[in-house]
C-alpha cells in the first residue's frame, strides 16, 4: 500500500502509523455515552473513511487522507 | 483418504421456511456450532443458519487452526480450556474425524523479561486449570526439532511457557462436522443468502430480510466474521469492533515430522505443520483496518528473515501460497458475546484471531444463552456492556497472535 503524503510524495505505508479520526453518531447525546463511544466503539466503516497517518519515517508530520478500506487495490489512496 | 471421508459427510441443504425460532446469521464455525448445540443440547430444532457465500468460507477457513488455552487472564483461560476439552472430545462426539492432533504450544522468550511473562501465563493458566508449565533451554534444544538456539545472536532462547493441550484441527472438516450434525437434528443451513435487514418492533427483533425472501423471527444471531459491524448497524447497535486484515501462509511439503507449535512474541510469528506436511506460518493483524483480503509481499518479507533465523531448516523451503481474513478486533483483545441492547439480537462477535478455537465453548454458550434466557457464566465477562462499565478484558500479549 502506497500513502500519498503532501510533503514526502509517494510513500509506502511502514514507514506510516495509523491513526483513526473518531466519529460519534449525533444519535449519540448523553456526553458520558459519547466519550464511552469515542473511546471504545467504532463506525468500521467498509467504504471511503477519512483518517490521520502519522509520517514517523518521514517528515513526522500528521497528514489527513481518504482511504478505501473495502478496495482491494491498495495503492488506492488519495489525499483528503 | 480425504476423498473417501468427504464422502461420509452428508450434507442435506435445505429451502427456507417463513419463520423461525432462532435464525443464525453467518455459516462459520461459530455459526454452525450454535446450531448444533441448539439442536443436540436444547432440543432447539427450528433454526435456520444463513451463510451468503458457503459455509466455512470466511474466517473459519482461513484461520491457522491452532487450538490452545493459554491466555493470560482467568475469565479466557477458562473459557478456552473448556473449548480445548470439547475439541478433544469432538471427534467421538460428531463420529467425523477433524484431524485433531496435540502437539503442545511452545511460547520462546528471548529476554529475562519475556521469562517474567511466561512464567506469569504459565501460573495462571495452571491456576484455572489449563496445564501449561514453564520449560528451560535444555529442553527445548533436546525437544524441538531443527531450532537455533541463537537467531540473528541477539534473539537467544532463554526458555519457553509448554502449553500442553496446544492442539491443531482441520478447519474445514470442524465446520462440516458441526454443520452435518446440526442438518441430521432438523437445523435448516442455506448459502448464497444474504441477510439484507432486520426487522424490530418496539426494541425487539421481529425478523430478517434476505436475498431469498422474509424470515419472521425473535433470536438473531449474528456470528459473522468481519463484517458484523454492518449486523449490528442494521438494529442501530454500537459495536466496539474494527475489522483488520490477518496473513497467513504456508511452504510446501517439508519431509520431516515437526510437531510442536511455535511462538515467539519477540520474532513475531508462529508456526506449525499441517497434516499435509506444509509448514504454516502467521504474525499479527495488518495494522490498519480494512476489509480487503489481498495478501502481500511485505507480509512475508518481513516474517521470513526471523523465522529462517529461528529454524534454518525452512530456508530450504518456498512459500506455496498465502490468503488473508479480515478479523473483528475488540479493543481488550476478548470477545465481546452475549445479550444487545435490542432484545432478541445476540452477537458472537470480536473473534479477532483467536476465533476458531472457540468454535465449540463458544457455540455451547450461546446456545445455553438462547436456551435458558440467562447468559452462561462462562462468557458473561465477555458481555458487549463491559466497555461502558469499564470492565475490559485486556489480554493482548497472549492473544494478539494466533
Amino acid at each position: 500500500m502506497i500513502i500519498t503524503c503532501p510533503h514526502c510524495g509517494d510513500r509506502p505505508f511502514d514507514e506510516w502509523v495509523h491513526g483513526e479520526i473518531p466519529v460519534v453518531p449525533d444519535t449519540i447525546t448523553d456526553p458520558d455515552e459519547r466519550d464511552i463511544d469515542r473511546a471504545y466503539f467504532h463506525n468500521n466503516t467498509e467504504g471511503v473513511v477519512r483518517e490521520a497517518w502519522f509520517h514517523l519515517a518521514g517528515c513526522r508530520r500528521w497528514v489527513v487522507i481518504t482511504r478505501d478500506t473495502s478496495n482491494g487495490v491498495r495503492s488506492d489512496i488519495a489525499r483528503g | 483418504m480425504n476423498e473417501f471421508w468427504e464422502a461420509k459427510v452428508k450434507l442435506r441443504w435445505a429451502e427456507l421456511a417463513d419463520s423461525y425460532d432462532v435464525v443464525v446469521i453467518g455459516g462459520g464455525g461459530h455459526g454452525l456450532s450454535t446450531a448444533y448445540h441448539l439442536a443436540l443440547r436444547h432440543g432447539i430444532t427450528k433454526v435456520a443458519v444463513i451463510e451468503k457465500s458457503y459455509i466455512g468460507g470466511g474466517n473459519s477457513g482461513r484461520n491457522t487452526t491452532v487450538i490452545r488455552a493459554n491466555y493470560g487472564i482467568p475469565e479466557a483461560v477458562r473459557f478456552y480450556q473448556r473449548s480445548l476439552e470439547l475439541y478433544e472430545n469432538l471427534e467421538a462426539e460428531t463420529d467425523r474425524w477433524i484431524m485433531h492432533r496435540v502437539g503442545g504450544n511452545w511460547w520462546l522468550v528471548h529476554t529475562e523479561a519475556g521469562r517474567r511473562t511466561e512464567q506469569a501465563r504459565a501460573a495462571v493458566n495452571q491456576a484455572f486449570g489449563a496445564k501449561t508449565d514453564f520449560v528451560e533451554p535444555e529442553v527445548i534444544a533436546r525437544e524441538i526439532p531443527g531450532i537455533n538456539m541463537n537467531p540473528l545472536g541477539q534473539f537467544p532462547v532463554m526458555g519457553a511457557s509448554l502449553h500442553h493441550g496446544g492442539a491443531t484441527a482441520r478447519h474445514d472438516r470442524v465446520n462440516w462436522a458441526l454443520a452435518e450434525g446440526a442438518m441430521r437434528a432438523g437445523v435448516d443451513i442455506v448459502q448464497d443468502v444474504e441477510v439484507t435487514g432486520i426487522n424490530t418492533s418496539g426494541g425487539k427483533v421481529v425478523g430478517v430480510e434476505t436475498t431469498a425472501g422474509p424470515i419472521a423471527t425473535e433470536t438473531v444471531v449474528s456470528a459473522v466474521g468481519g463484517h458484523a459491524t454492518r449486523m449490528a448497524d442494521m438494529v442501530g447497535v454500537r459495536l466496539p469492533i474494527r475489522t483488520h486484515p490477518l496473513q497467513a501462509f504456508v511452504t510446501n511439503h517439508y519431509e520431516r515430522k515437526f510437531d510442536p507449535i511455535i511462538a515467539s512474541a519477540d520474532l513475531g510469528f508462529y508456526v506449525s505443520q499441517t497434516a499435509r506436511g506444509e509448514m504454516l506460518g502467521g504474525a499479527h493483524i495488518d495494522p490498519e483496518p480494512s476489509y480487503s483480503r489481498r495478501a502481500g509481499h511485505h507480509f512475508v518479507n518481513s516474517i521470513a528473515r526471523n523465522m529462517v533465523a529461528l529454524f534454518p531448516f525452512m530456508s530450504g523451503l518456498r512459500v506455496l501460497r498465502q490468503w488473508t481474513g479480515t478479523c473483528d478486533m475488540s479493543p481488550d483483545y476478548t470477545p465481546v458475546m452475549g445479550v444487545t441492547p435490542v432484545n432478541g439480537f445476540l452477537i458472537t462477535t470480536g473473534w479477532g484471531t483467536w476465533g476458531f478455537k472457540a468454535i465449540p465453548a463458544g457455540g455451547e454458550a450461546m446456545a445455553q444463552l438462547i436456551a435458558t434466557g440467562e447468559t452462561p457464566e462462562l462468557i458473561a465477562p465477555f458481555a458487549l456492556d463491559r466497555f461502558a462499565r469499564d470492565r475490559t478484558l485486556a489480554d493482548r500479549s497472549s492473544s494478539g497472535t494466533h
